[in-house]
């Protein structure tokens, strides 16, 4: 333990609080991934992305009830998720395709107050209290202090789900048609593609990719019909911090927002929402497209 | 080039291309006339309330090479996109290989065996020169090629085109236009289509390069690939193809063998002159 300090905190709390806000950006990520994915190739703003998280973490959380297992959840939250989202796209998006940006946003905005009210409908107004799995409750000393063992694992098998997402996009035939669609979906049909079910997948991983977040931050606060609404705005922020459509985009600023949330906390935890929007109104001043906007993009 | 052989027979079967549909001889049975490959009747296309083609009717039989040539604004690009599909508004007949295709999707086509280079190329940026090939070929994986089958058409491929040879493993988009128009060739030839969609190859490359490219187009009909043209540069077009269409105003106003056209300079310079 060292006793330099900055700003009065100590190194050591300074260090643990980045450490802390590199898990809540890990769940910023697997969001803003999906959201970044499905706006990159489809064009489609899915303002439900936030309910898809929050009804991924009400199936995690029920299942858990009654298996008793995390891992399984951690399985079927996502599956059910994507799922949901195939429906959704095949039956209520897909008419919408070639009538601008518009349409898409506000029947995914309808969807989501459908899908919250749905949830309150079914599991009540207050929420449901949901801790870590036993076996991985407690503390691990990383060197700097102790640190909840759930935070380490929740950034581990973020960074593992991202690094499969990447070679799945970099390296299979699926990810390069992917990278493909996003830049030109008509050269992409004209090589014998159909485009439709490019995008009846990649609305439903992104979906998959929320729900798996859900159930990944559940431990962290528990479950609530309204959990998924700040997530979304969090998720725009990065989405647009990262750059529209890019991955690593996503990833990095992802990752920013969830120390800058994190730091703010410390210093001024009234002011962390303030501090997300004053970034993302920086780095637009700066870099319009965002930090890794178009020269990266799905790269 | 080996045009002007071909002549001959072309403008003999041409009479009868017009009663071919009732003989549908297969081809096989020797120089007989064929039946058309492509067949269009009538096409109409419009961008928004502007009537671009306005009953386009022409034929391209197997192994031919046909252009197309016309005034900028003609409707020559135009036709080769509502071929493939790619214009939202259309009516008429578009039967390509005994099918009628015109209101079946553009993916639906390349499965059929039909190929098509856009005008711009359209090559993917952020992808190497490999893998805007492989896009070429992924979509007939299991139908048309299998995974071993990849690789092998990637080196054929850079064979015929040694320019993208030594440059696979580069982001396409940084090469020459030249290059990019070669590469756009190329990634239409990897599953091995029965026809291709040409537009206006020879434009804003190199003239060294054009040549290049109408040797290579002499190469692919030889090898069975069938071509729909379109080219401003008439004189190198008439000389690798069998026949040649003048659209002007949206329709076919004048067809006939190219050697014919280029014997006739008023015609060329009536219609032709950009």
């Amino acid at each position: 333990m060292s006793d330099l300090t900055i700003g009065g905190f100590p190194l050591d709390l300074l260090g643990l609080q980045l450490v802390t806000g590199v898990a809540l950006g890990a769940i910023y990520v697997l969001v803003g991934i999906g959201l970044s994915l499905i706006f990159g190739l489809m064009n489609v703003v899915n303002f439900a992305h936030g309910a898809f998280f929050m009804v991924g973490a009400y199936v995690g959380v029920f299942l858990y009830g009654y298996t008793g297992s995390f891992w399984l959840s951690l399985v079927a939250a996502p599956l059910a998720m994507g799922l949901l989202g195939l429906a959704v796209e095949r039956v209520l998006v897909r008419p919408l395709y070639g009538r601008g940006i518009d349409d898409p946003l506000l029947l995914t905005f309808g969807l989501s107050y459908v899908m919250v009210e749905g949830v309150r409908i079914a599991f009540g107004l207050t929420g449901l209290p949901f801790g870590a799995p036993p076996e991985l409750r407690g503390a691990v000393d990383i060197g700097i202090g102790y640190f909840p063992l759930y935070r380490l694992f929740l950034i581990a098998f973020s960074m593992a789900v991202v690094g499969a997402l990447w070679l799945f996009i970099e390296r299979t035939a699926f990810g390069l048609v992917i990278r493909a669609g996003a830049r030109d979906p008509q050269i992409v049909q004209v090589l014998g593609i159909e485009i439709s079910k490019v995008w009846l997948a990649i609305f439903g991983l992104g979906c998959a990719l929320a729900g798996l977040a859900g159930i990944l931050a559940a431990p962290l606060q528990g479950v609530t019909p309204e959990m998924g609404i700040p997530v979304l705005a969090e998720a725009f922020v990065v989405t647009v911090v990262g750059g529209m459509g890019s991955l690593a985009g996503a990833v990095l600023a992802g990752l920013i927002v969830g120390i800058v949330v994190a730091m703010t906390s410390l210093v001024a935890p009234d002011m962390t929402k303030m501090a997300i929007f004053a970034l993302m109104a920086l780095v637009l001043l700066v870099r319009p497209r965002g930090l890794l906007g178009r020269a990266g993009a799905l790269g | 080039m080996s045009a002007s052989r071909e002549d001959g027979r072309v403008s003999a079967s041409l009479e009868d291309g017009r009663v071919s549909g009732l003989l549908d001889r297969p081809r096989a049975g020797g120089p007989a006339p064929a039946t058309p490959l492509l067949a269009v009747e009538d096409l109409a296309a419009w961008y928004g309330h502007s009537h671009i083609l306005q009953g386009l009717s022409l034929e391209v039989r197997p192994d031919e090479i046909v252009t197309l040539v016309g005034r900028n604004g003609a409707g020559k690009t135009t036709t080769l996109k509502t071929i493939m599909g790619l214009v939202a508004k259309r009516a008429g007949r578009v039967t390509f290989a005994g099918a009628d295709i015109l209101h079946r999707p553009p993916h639906e086509r390349f499965h059929r065996g039909l190929a098509y280079v856009p005008e711009e190329r359209r090559i993917v940026p952020g992808l190497t020169v490999e893998e805007n090939l492989r896009l070429g070929i992924l979509a007939a994986r299991g139908a048309r090629a299998t995974r071993r089958d990849e690789a092998r058409r990637i080196e054929a491929i850079a064979e015929t085109f040694p320019r993208l040879k030594q440059r696979l493993k580069q982001e396409a988009i940084t090469m020459s236009g030249g290059e990019q128009q070669m590469l756009a060739i190329a990634r239409a030839l990897m599953a091995e289509p029965v026809m291709v969609l040409l537009d206006e190859p020879s434009e804003g490359i190199m003239p060294i390069l054009v040549e290049e490219m109408f040797e290579q187009f002499v190469a692919m009909k030889r090898a069975g690939t069938t071509i729909l043209l379109v080219e401003q540069n008439v004189e190198l077009a008439l000389d690798v193809s069998d026949r040649v269409y003048i659209v002007d105003g949206g329709s076919v106003v004048y067809h006939a063998p190219a050697a014919e056209l280029r014997a006739d300079p008023e015609i060329q310079a009536r219609y032709c002159a950009v």
